[in-house]
């Protein structure tokens, strides 16, 4: 089998000379898949444009040599460049909505690449391109533009465009993330297909190791910018050699097989921040004076399998932690909600006789794909939006439609953290002070607040240092933390969770999910959990509530639920979820 | 990876924005301090109509012969102050209906922009005609038209930039609390809005100042003798080819204090977008 891509000794550098990718050395086979995992920051991204001969502003290849189909790309010329990509080796970026012109056709697409590459471009050839993706090839698809396409249209659409030319290679950034998972099943399903109808080599990137399980042939960790474990999927994952690797493994949720799920302390180290030796040392449980004094050689610890640790010897298999017992709860309703009915416009029908309760200490999961009306149910729940029809009630009293017409006390009891880190905190203020300011409006004096504030923040276990800082010197992670301690901190009994982890990486989500249980446990919280991913459901829920189209499908206990789904729509999306033992 | 910007283009922000901030501060100094300086009154009549520069009178004199060095001096005070007073009431009335319509959404909204389109319907320069064709033209009037003008404008900045940050998290969040509008206002909205506006702001104080002068070359307005650096264009036009001074001196302070003003604007707002 001869390399599609060969990238031998890659360094890529900030234009002051900081490594943002160091030595690193990959293989694509011809029709192989070899999946480019680690956490935002990683430098997979940087590697996958580099496969291009590409570096974002600001960066550059400094060292190294790619070989596409034999060919070294780094002693071309940017004209010469601009003719392998795209026709030997392409790239699928992870936003499809970014990488396609809003005023450009469908078939004008495929065409203005055709041409660029000097191709044949008849409607045959662009029919043929857009059907080897399952797309229709006819006109009339051919002559819509992106917005009239779906987001698993819009990603077939790019993959068509990378694959149009016949490359050698496709880059495949994250290219299903940010879709629905049963879309994302398809998607991946497709990515298989084309391997094994041709020999075409993928470099896939993601940083889920539960999507990548099912498609990649070879897995290769990354970690601050280097690789630490390469080889092939199945032993990988079944028995990581790496404690990073194990880590991303632990905290990837499986509704498969539920455990606790346990995230790898503090956050990958900034570029031109990293630690001298070993980068991950500061978040390894293993590590040792040895690993912070050189950095570890990669090395093969067997035929297959090559490792960057001292210590591989001692990492330990995979947790399988079992889970809490699943509160089996029949009190009386503290949340109901219901026949409720939202509609936007045009006969768009958000919800309709939505009807549910939520018993005093449990955790419901609300789950559903996008335009599922869960977020939709969510907000008329806080008091955001006024439903059409319907009823809500908190222990048997009404609450208002908006939030202003519901009495303090009925606000303070339910709070809501929302599903964009990044924007749930004044930029502005204080990390501190914004937690403390639900207790000034109810009237609190600013030394209780603040007292309160502080004390909260260290519960969701934010390191201490962070309280006088700015959202934006905040990871994702810690500022959902903020969001949390910032509903906790008035001492509610319901917290609404609209989609609080799907912005983060997996090794953050679990972390942040792991203290979402241990505060539920202490503070006797109920909780209603907005998600579309039924991994987590199996990680955190008592019950589950199954919405398509504004519709409750089915409900029941979470184990029932996904080990047992009684209706067709439910087995589909069990069916979709990753994981990563099947 | 993207904390890697180009350090070069930034530098040169600075260095121009350190010269723009230098000079507006000198100019700002003159205005304020100037009629101290000033070796004549700004009415005496010091010698013969549109003499030239000289050693007494650096500046020449203007055509009714007084010294055009001190009345530059005392000039630059109207023209800021009223720019300034039309400024303030126009962000109060502006500001207000923006980020009422930014945060309320809906009718009121929609009644609130309608109104201030047809404030934009008309041509900036004939509104302040016919405000001072009617009124007979005043220092109040002038202040109220130019501010007028402005207040559209405003009012659509404020309104967008209130609009997008309704809809982040930390202002639902305190929707959802419960807390008061005024509260949501002063704490989450306008702190964060603050930046886009301010980036508005600069280049329409320097309109501001041009409008008025505008109008008060048109002669609505302040009138002669009052030494300002728009009237002082006015007046001494007959002597363009006698006594260029009279003319010059006023005009080039005028444009280097607008410039000025957007400059260093502009300089801010980058600034305080990438301190971000």
């Amino acid at each position: 089998m001869s390399d599609a891509l060969r990238i031998e000794g890659l360094c890529v550098t900030t234009a002051g000379g900081e490594p943002i990718v160091d030595d690193v050395a990959l293989r694509v086979g011809g029709g192989e898949i070899v999946a480019l995992v680690g956490e935002s920051g990683s430098g997979k991204t940087t590697c996958g444009l580099a496969a291009l001969g590409f570096a974002r502003d600001g960066a550059r290849i400094a060292a190294g040599s790619i070989h596409v189909g034999g060919r070294e790309l780094l002693t071309l010329q940017e004209r010469e460049l601009r003719g392998v990509r795209g026709r030997h080796v392409s790239y699928v970026s992870q936003n499809p909505d970014a990488a396609l012109n809003p005023a450009m056709r469908v078939g004008d697409h495929l065409r203005e690449l055709l041409r660029a590459h000097g191709q044949p471009r008849t409607d045959a050839v662009v029919a043929g391109a857009l059907e080897r993706v399952h797309l229709p090839g006819e006109r009339a698809f051919q002559r819509r533009y992106p917005h009239q396409l779906s987001g698993g249209q819009q990603q077939r659409l790019a993959i068509a465009l990378a694959l149009a030319c016949g490359p050698t290679v496709a880059v495949m950034d994250e290219p299903t993330t940010g879709l629905d998972v049963v879309t994302q099943a398809r998607i991946l399903d497709e990515v298989k297909r084309l391997r094994d109808e041709s020999d075409l080599g993928v470099l896939y990137i993601s940083h889920d190791l539960a999507a990548v399980s099912s498609i990649a042939d070879r897995i290769v960790v990354m970690y601050a910018g280097r690789i630490v474990e390469d080889g092939p999927a199945a032993p990988l994952l079944a028995r990581p050699r790496h404690p990073y690797t194990r880590g991303l493994l632990a905290s990837v949720p499986d509704h498969r097989a539920p455990r606790r799920l346990r995230g790898i302390a503090g956050a990958v180290a900034a570029v031109g921040e990293r630690p001298a030796g070993c980068s991950f040392a500061p978040r390894c449980e293993l590590a040792t004076d040895a690993c912070r004094a050189a950095v570890p050689p990669l090395r093969a610890v067997d035929a297959t399998r090559s490792v960057r640790c001292i210590h591989t010897a001692e990492v330990p298999p995979p947790p399988a932690e079992p889970l809490p017992a699943r509160a089996q709860i029949d009190g009386a309703a503290m949340l109901e909600v219901r026949d409720l009915h939202v509609a936007f416009g045009e006969g768009v029908v958000a919800a309709e006789h939505v009807s549910f309760a939520v018993a005093r200490g449990e955790c419901l999961a609300l789950v559903g794909e996008s335009g599922s009306g869960k977020t939709t149910i969510a907000r008329c729940v806080a008091g955001l939006h006024a439903p059409d029809r319907g009823a809500i009630a908190l222990d048997g009293a009404p609450l208002a439609a908006l939030a202003r017409g519901r009495t303090r006390e009925q606000r303070r009891r339910l709070q809501i953290v929302f599903q964009n880190p990044f924007a749930s905190l004044n930029p502005r203020e204080r990390v501190v002070d914004g937690v403390a300011r639900p207790l000034r409006e109810l009237g609190g004096s600013r030394a209780d607040a603040l007292r309160a504030a502080h004390e909260m923040l260290e519960r969701v276990r934010l390191p201490r240092g962070l309280a006088a800082s700015r959202p934006a010197e905040l990871s994702g992670g810690e500022l959902q933390r903020v969001a949390i301690a910032r509903g906790l901190v008035v001492d509610p009994e319901l917290l609404l969770c609209d989609e609080i982890t799907s912005a983060l990486d997996v090794s953050v989500q679990a972390a942040v999910l792991d203290l979402l249980g241990e505060l539920r446990a202490e503070l006797g919280l109920t909780l209603l959990f907005i998600t579309h991913d039924l991994g987590v459901v199996a990680a955190i829920a008592d019950r589950v509530l199954v919405l398509r189209d504004g519709c409750v499908v089915e409900q029941g206990g979470v184990d029932a639920v996904v080990t047992a789904p009684a209706e067709q729509y439910t087995r589909t999306l069990v069916a979709a979820a990753p994981s990563v033992g099947g | 990876m993207s904390a890697v910007a180009a350090p070069r283009s930034q530098l040169a922000g600075h260095r121009v924005g350190q010269f723009a901030l230098a000079l507006l501060a000198a100019l700002l100094l003159v205005v304020a301090l100037g009629p101290l300086l000033a070796p004549d009154g700004p009415s005496e009549i010091v010698g013969a109509p549109f003499s030239a520069p000289s050693a007494t009178h650096p500046l020449g004199t203007d055509y009714l012969g007084r010294d055009v060095l001190s009345r530059v001096l005392n000039g630059g005070r109207s023209v800021v102050f009223y720019a300034l007073l039309a400024m303030a009431t126009a962000y109060t009335v502006g500001g207000l209906a923006g980020l009422v319509a930014g945060l309320r959404g809906g009718f009121t909204d929609a009644a609130l922009m309608r109104l201030m389109d047809v404030v934009l319907a008309f041509p900036p320069i004939l509104l302040l005609l016919v405000l001072a064709a009617g009124t007979g033209g005043s220092t109040a009037i002038l202040v109220a038209g130019v501010a007028l003008v402005n207040v559209p404008g405003i009012a659509r900045v404020v309104r967008a930039a209130t609009a997008e940050v309704a809809t982040k998290g930390y202002v639902e969040a305190a929707v959802a609390r419960g807390a008061r509008t005024p509260s949501i206002l002063a704490r989450d909205v306008l702190p964060n809005i603050a930046s886009t506006v301010a980036a508005d702001a600069g280049t329409r104080f320097a309109i501001s100042i041009l409008l008025a002068a505008a109008m008060n070359f048109l002669g609505v307005g302040i009138e002669p003798p009052s030494p300002d650096w728009s009237v002082m264009i006015t007046e001494n036009r007959s002597g363009l080819t006698l006594q260029p001074w009279a003319l010059a001196a006023p005009a080039l302070l005028l444009a280097a204090l607008t410039v000025t003003v957007s400059v260093v604007a502009d300089v801010l707002t980058r600034e305080r977008r990438s301190a971000r």
